[in-house]
Order: structure tokens, then C-alpha cells, then sequence
């Protein structure tokens, strides 16, 4: 249990530091890699409670596929450079204290939520259940997720191919003034239309493209 | 203190969440951060499901992270095409420039 405590100790303020660091680093490519930090430990709390696939989904997706499209953006907008110094900039008008003031208000309000609330008694028993039958957390997750929700599964792959088609459809560009090869014009081409018979006439020569 | 329950993983859900919050109202520099921040928002959101998915021994909080990590992915690639869709047209991504809509 103690070993419990120290790890979530460990973890906790691991995510919590490269949070703060996420949003006060200077340079934007630091704040992609300590978010990367960040989700990595929040994975391993994750696994540290019991909910092994969704720590390892986290580390899959977000690490694997959000932090390295972060990356890949910052790099080719070229605003690494850029510098993010809101406690710094010397026009910052009167927003950073009542942002401030909001924060301060709703990390409150959560917490009086978390500290002042009581479960009602039976609220163990009127849940489902399904998490103790012995299976592995990936095989019940399986469980649900394709019978109960299959509904909804389907429409978050929905939600994925039609988010895809977006930024395809956002970042293509049809460049003006590129020269590229056309099969169907290079297969249909006849004889009739490519080569020409000229008779040439001597000392004159032939005069091409009239 | 040793005893870690319920309450100690809200209140980290909370003070990420807050952070995220922080990192939005405060940020004037560059719209990626701000990108960063909700998917902050979106993690401490997800910390909260799954812990009272452990607490409650009930997998429907489980599931329902699985399809918020879904949408934020999906968020994720709409808003970075869009800021570079911006960026192309525009030239600058700084939150203080981007005034087109004049509001």
C-alpha cells in the first residue's frame, strides 16, 4: 500500500510539473515533449489502478499519434521560435489577473465538489458490476464494448473518417502551374495527331509549329 | 496520506484541468499551446472517468475515455489542418493577430 502511495505520489507530480511547464515554456517544441511527458505519466497512473488497455490506448494514440502530429506541425510552421512569454509580454493588459481570479474560482469549486461530497449508500450494489468476474480488464472492456456499445463504436469510427477526410479536404492545395503526366492523354494519343508528313522542299527547310 | 483513494486521483484530475484552464485564458502567444491546453482539459477529464470506473468496479467510464480519446484525436488533426490552413493563408498563428472576425 505504501508502494501505492509513493508511485501515485511520484507520477501525480511528474504530470502536474509538465503540465505547468506545457503551458509556460517559452519554446512551443519543449511544451510538445513535455506533453508527451505528461500523458506518459498519466498512462502509468493508468496501469497503476488497474485500467491496463486504456494506458496502453493512451500511450498508443496519444503519444504515438497526437504528440508526433503536434511535433510535425510546430516544425513545419516554423513558430518554434516563436516565444510564448505571457508573463513577460509588455503589453499584457488586464487579462492575466482576472484569467487568474476564473482559474483560482474553478480549481475551488472542483475541489469543495471533491471534498464536501458523499456517495448515497447503496450506490455500490445499484451499479453493474462487471469489472469483477475475473477476466483480464482487456478481455471485459472487449466484453461491453462490442455488445452494448457497439452502436456507438461504430460512430466514433464514424467520427475518425470523417475527422480524416476534413484535414485532407482543409490542407490540400491544387498548385497552379505544375506539369504532370496524364496517362489517358499519353494512351489515347494517335498517330494521326503526333506525327506529321511535310514534304521539304530543298534550301528551305520546314517550318514547325505554325 | 498512504492511503491513496478516490479523492487523491480527483484532485489531481482537478488540478490538471485547472492547469489546461490557466493555459488557455492566459496564453496570447501561439495557438498550438492553446491546442495543447484542452487536450490537458481532455486528459484530466479522463482521469476522473477512469478512476470512478475503478472506484465503482463499473466499466461504462472505461469506455466512455475510449471514445473521449477518440474525439480528441479526431480534434486534435481537425485543429492542427486548420492552423495550418491559417498559417498558409495568413501568415502568423499569434493569438493577438488573428483578428478577422473583428470580435
Amino acid at each position: 500500500m505504501i508502494a501505492h502511495a509513493i508511485f501515485f505520489y511520484i507520477f501525480s507530480l511528474i504530470a502536474i510539473i509538465s503540465a505547468i511547464m506545457v503551458t509556460v515554456s517559452k519554446n512551443t517544441v519543449h511544451s510538445v515533449f513535455f506533453l508527451i511527458l505528461d500523458f506518459i505519466s498519466i498512462s502509468c497512473l493508468f496501469i497503476m489502478i488497474g485500467a491496463e488497455f486504456l494506458g496502453m490506448i493512451m500511450l498508443i494514440v496519444y503519444v504515438g499519434a497526437v504528440a508526433v502530429l503536434f511535433l510535425f506541425v510546430v516544425m513545419m510552421l516554423n513558430v518554434a521560435q516563436q516565444k510564448n512569454q505571457w508573463l513577460l509580454s509588455e503589453d499584457s493588459s488586464g487579462h492575466i489577473p482576472v484569467g487568474l481570479i476564473i482559474s483560482a474560482l474553478i480549481f475551488f469549486e472542483l475541489i469543495i465538489v471533491i471534498g464536501g461530497w458523499k456517495y448515497k449508500p447503496n450506490l455500490l450494489e445499484s451499479t453493474n458490476q462487471n469489472l469483477s468476474i475475473g477476466l483480464s480488464n482487456t478481455h471485459s472492456l472487449g466484453q461491453i464494448l462490442y455488445t452494448d456499445y457497439i452502436h456507438i463504436f461504430q460512430i466514433s469510427g464514424m467520427i475518425l473518417l470523417i475527422a480524416m477526410i476534413g484535414a485532407i479536404v482543409l490542407t490540400f492545395r491544387q498548385r497552379e502551374g505544375v506539369k504532370k503526366q496524364s496517362y489517358i492523354k499519353q494512351i489515347s494519343r494517335e498517330r494521326s495527331e503526333g506525327v506529321e508528313v511535310v514534304d521539304v522542299t530543298s534550301n528551305k527547310g520546314v517550318k514547325i509549329d505554325d | 496520506m498512504t492511503e491513496i483513494g478516490l479523492g487523491h486521483y480527483l484532485t489531481l484530475g482537478a488540478v490538471i484541468f485547472t492547469i489546461g484552464i490557466v493555459g488557455i485564458f492566459l496564453n496570447r502567444k501561439n495557438i498550438i499551446v492553446i491546442l495543447m491546453s484542452i487536450e490537458l482539459i481532455l486528459l484530466a477529464v479522463n482521469i476522473n472517468l477512469v478512476s470512478f470506473s475503478i472506484y465503482l468496479q463499473d466499466l461504462t467510464g472505461q469506455v466512455f475515455t475510449l471514445f473521449i480519446l477518440t474525439v480528441a484525436a479526431a480534434e486534435a488533426a481537425i485543429g492542427l489542418a486548420i492552423i495550418v490552413v491559417y498559417y498558409r493563408n495568413s501568415g502568423t498563428i499569434r493569438v493577438e493577430e488573428i483578428d478577422k472576425l473583428k470580435g
